[in-house]
């Protein structure tokens, strides 16, 4: 079993992920006594009688102003059984980009509900993004399940109105569990609780040390992104020549034939180096130095892959974008595209649909797309790139968009479109979605 | 290219981590010009210098280093960083406070301590070198401000944080673009917690400034803090000095950087003694950090790390 778990927390605005948080590591003794101590002092300061475990995460002066979360923070916590690093991601509707880079690493996030309100429209926004993103595994957390006198049948109610929402972006539901919880009490995070007998599952911690983990694609084909080109030009290496990277995909051993793309030249390789020494295979997720057959010409942003099982290599893109800058999105905008280790020129040609996380449905052609909104698009490269399908693979299916001007970041790319496609007409707004078309069904993965 | 590989060769922890950190210093040197390792001869940018070494491997570290030097230092940890330095035949620039305060663009604060006097000769280093990339060992794990860093951190001109405008982060996807004069800030640490570097120290082998390892030394006692003599001061009246075994669990600025009482002679101790402690390092041995519930971030937003 793995012993590292990366996660990310989701909800709406005050449904109390700090507070989940901070009791995930208060009671896993993460806390140690001096900022334990700095929370009790900044609690009574505030007037409150029992200790604000929130004050654990929120770092920002101005989130502890205003009691929200403003930033995505990063949590790291164990216990005997696993590591975990967690990313604790924004509630409030404008920082749903900072859902959207807690996801883009996780392997499982855990998505709260408050009790009393159920799944609203923030809790569909995040699950979409979250499928969308490929995180593998869901938690619903129904909070504050104090406050409604732990009462079965309105857990039962909001988890089911989930499972089905969950099912319809394509989900199994062995991939999604429900949890009845209380952050502030303590019910069910660490300690089972005896205010809901009738809940037989595991707690939230069980869950995450027990649930399996989705290993790095090692079965899927050789991909490698060049970083470097390691040249010592020393008496000592004087023709050494390696190609340094990290393995984005599959795994490699000396003797396999390879493609360098998008030239498509061809060789094989001689050696996998480390500063440890020679490597007889290395797998994704390893960051290594190959050493090929043949001097041919490779630099930072080419691509090498096992020799036939390839990725296209196109200058023709169709993407699923999450839009997160304030200017909007319209066709015709000329932007920079960020795939692997290459940047190249982009322009965005087509707005094909704008995907309603509401209905799980879409709206075909729109004008633009706003900030926190997602869509389909076409874009054309200024030179061919070698890309993989997002469901394929996450490392070589993602890419930014970036703006040329000021250099910043304007959206995450998706190679394809890892959503299901939907049936509007069977969609309501109400939440209750058994029907989907299923022959566009992909299941989020890696 | 199918085959499924034995889980006893996919990576540990520690593994991972040193994974992404190199992954994260080849990104740097494929997309900067002028990037620059912040080091000072403490543990954590002693790691940080050794990923690197791996990271080129056995090409030399493309980078130069530069230390920002209180005057406030340890004198083993000075002799540590020279000897370091020579070793690897590497380039180091030494940017001292003193410097800064002999010419009048900086002025000795009341309290004696220099650790928020680093910021100035910093940012006018990096100005004056042209360094756009600068690494820095900083974890998210040690302080709440520092958790919500990225790993690729742009400053203004002024080498200003706005957490609030910082780039959302994607996958293993950096964004380094940066506008003329302004310069990112690279954590390769960021996901490391304080066991995990202890942890990779014992599994590497890595040599540490002998402070870091119990000692006897002369200390007094200021704020629930040991704190050492040295040029930044002594014993006030009240404070007695008093020979006690202690170690170092962060090595800074003298006067505001405190020992720990410690019997963890060797890494096998430390790491026992880091696993059991009740403390985090930053609050049992900074007197920095304790100012008010937002130094870090006051000090991160003008430039500081």
């Amino acid at each position: 079993m793995s012993d590292l778990l990366r996660l990310a927390t989701a909800g709406s605005v005050d449904d109390g992920k700090s507070t989940l948080v901070g009791r995930l590591l208060y009671d896993t003794k993460s806390v140690l006594a001096d900022t334990l101590d700095a929370v009790h002092r900044a609690s009574a300061d505030r007037g409150l009688a029992t200790p604000d475990l929130s004050l654990l995460v929120d770092g920002l002066r101005s989130e502890r102003e205003q009691g929200i979360t403003i930033d995505v923070a990063y949590r790291y916590f164990a216990t005997p059984k696993r590591s975990f690093v967690l990313a604790d991601t924004p509630g409030h509707v404008q920082y749903t980009r900072n859902t959207v880079t807690g996801a883009s690493t996780a392997q499982l996030a855990v998505l709260l509900v408050d009790a009393r309100k159920g799944v609203i429209e923030q809790t569909r926004r995040h699950a979409a993004v979250l499928a969308l993103l490929g995180v593998p595994r869901l938690v619903l957390a129904v909070n504050k399940i104090d406050l409604v006198d732990y009462d079965e049948v309105t857990f039962s109610r909001i988890a089911k109105e989930f499972t089905a929402h969950a099912t319809a972006l394509g989900y199994t539901e062995d991939a999604v569990v429900e949890i009845p919880v209380s952050a502030l009490a303590g019910d069910n995070v660490v300690e089972k609780s005896a205010n809901t007998p009738w809940y037989e599952g595991p707690t939230l911690l069980e869950h995450l040390e027990n649930v399996p983990v989705e290993p790095d694609p090692h079965d899927a084909p050789f991909r490698f992104p060049v970083q470097y080109v390691i040249r010592p030009r020393t008496a000592e290496h004087l023709d050494y020549r390696g190609y340094a990277g990290l393995v984005a995909a599959g795994t490699i051993k000396p003797g396999d034939e390879i493609v360098v793309l998008p030239s498509g030249r061809r060789s094989t390789v001689t050696k996998i180096d480390t500063a440890d020494g020679e490597l007889t295979e290395a797998a994704a997720g390893q960051s290594v130095t190959l050493l090929l057959a043949d001097d041919i010409d490779i630099s930072r942003g080419d691509l090498i892959s096992v020799a036939g099982n390839e990725p296209k290599v196109t200058d023709e893109l169709d993407a699923t974008l999450c839009w997160l800058a304030e200017k909007p999105l319209r066709a015709g905008a000329r932007v920079l595209v960020k795939h692997g280790t290459r940047t190249v020129q982009a322009m965005v040609t087509e707005l094909r649909d704008r995907f309603d996380e509401q209905k799980l449905s879409s709206v075909d052609s729109p004008s633009s797309l706003e900030l926190n909104e997602i869509g389909r698009v076409a874009l054309r490269l200024a030179e061919p790139v070698p890309l993989d399908d997002y469901s394929f693979s996450r490392r070589t299916g993602s890419f930014l968009v970036i703006d040329a001007a000021d250099g910043s970041t304007l959206a995450a790319g998706l190679v394809g479109a890892p959503l299901p496609e939907l049936d509007a007409a069977s969609c309501t707004e109400g939440g209750d979605i058994a029907a989907q078309d299923d022959r566009a069904l992909v299941s989020p993965g890696p | 290219m199918t085959a499924k590989i034995a889980t006893s060769t996919a990576l540990d922890t520690l593994g991972r981590l040193e994974s992404e950190a190199i992954h994260i210093f080849r990104e740097v040197a494929g997309e900067f010009d002028r990037p620059v390792i912040l080091f000072s001869g403490g543990k954590d940018s002693t790691l940080l210098l050794h990923l690197a070494i791996k990271a080129f491997y056995p090409a030399p570290v493309p980078f130069p280093l530069l230390h920002v030097d209180t005057g406030h230092n340890f004198d083993e940890v000075i002799e540590f960083r020279d000897r370091v330095v020579a070793q690897h035949g590497l380039r180091l620039e030494v940017a001292k406070v003193q410097d800064w305060i002999d010419d009048g663009r900086l002025e000795e604060r009341p309290d004696g301590t220099r650790n928020p006097l680093q910021t100035v000769p910093l940012l006018d280093s990096i100005t004056q070198h042209k360094f756009d990339a600068v690494f820095g060992g900083g974890r998210r794990d040690e302080e709440r401000a520092r958790a919500k860093e990225r790993i690729f951190s742009l400053r203004t001109a002024f080498g200003q944080w706005d957490p609030k405008r910082q780039r959302p982060e994607l996958w293993n996807l950096y964004n380094g673009r940066h506008r003329a004069g302004e310069h990112v800030r690279v954590f390769p640490l960021s996901n490391w917690t304080e066991l995990d570097v202890w942890n990779y120290i014992e599994r590497e082998g890595i040599e540490l400034p002998d402070i870091y390892y119990s000692h006897e030394r002369e200390v007094f006692l200021r704020d629930g803090m040991w704190l050492a003599e040295g040029p930044w001061g002594t014993a006030r009246e009240g404070e007695t000095l008093q020979r006690k075994v202690v170690r170092y669990r962060t090595v800074g600025d003298g006067s505001c950087t405190g020992a720990v009482e410690s019997d963890a002679a060797d890494i096998h101790a430390v790491i026992a003694e880091v696993a059991a402690s009740r403390l985090t390092e930053r609050g049992a041995t900074r007197a920095d950090d304790r100012l008010s519930e937002a130094a870090m971030e006051d000090r991160k937003r003008e430039g500081y790390f």
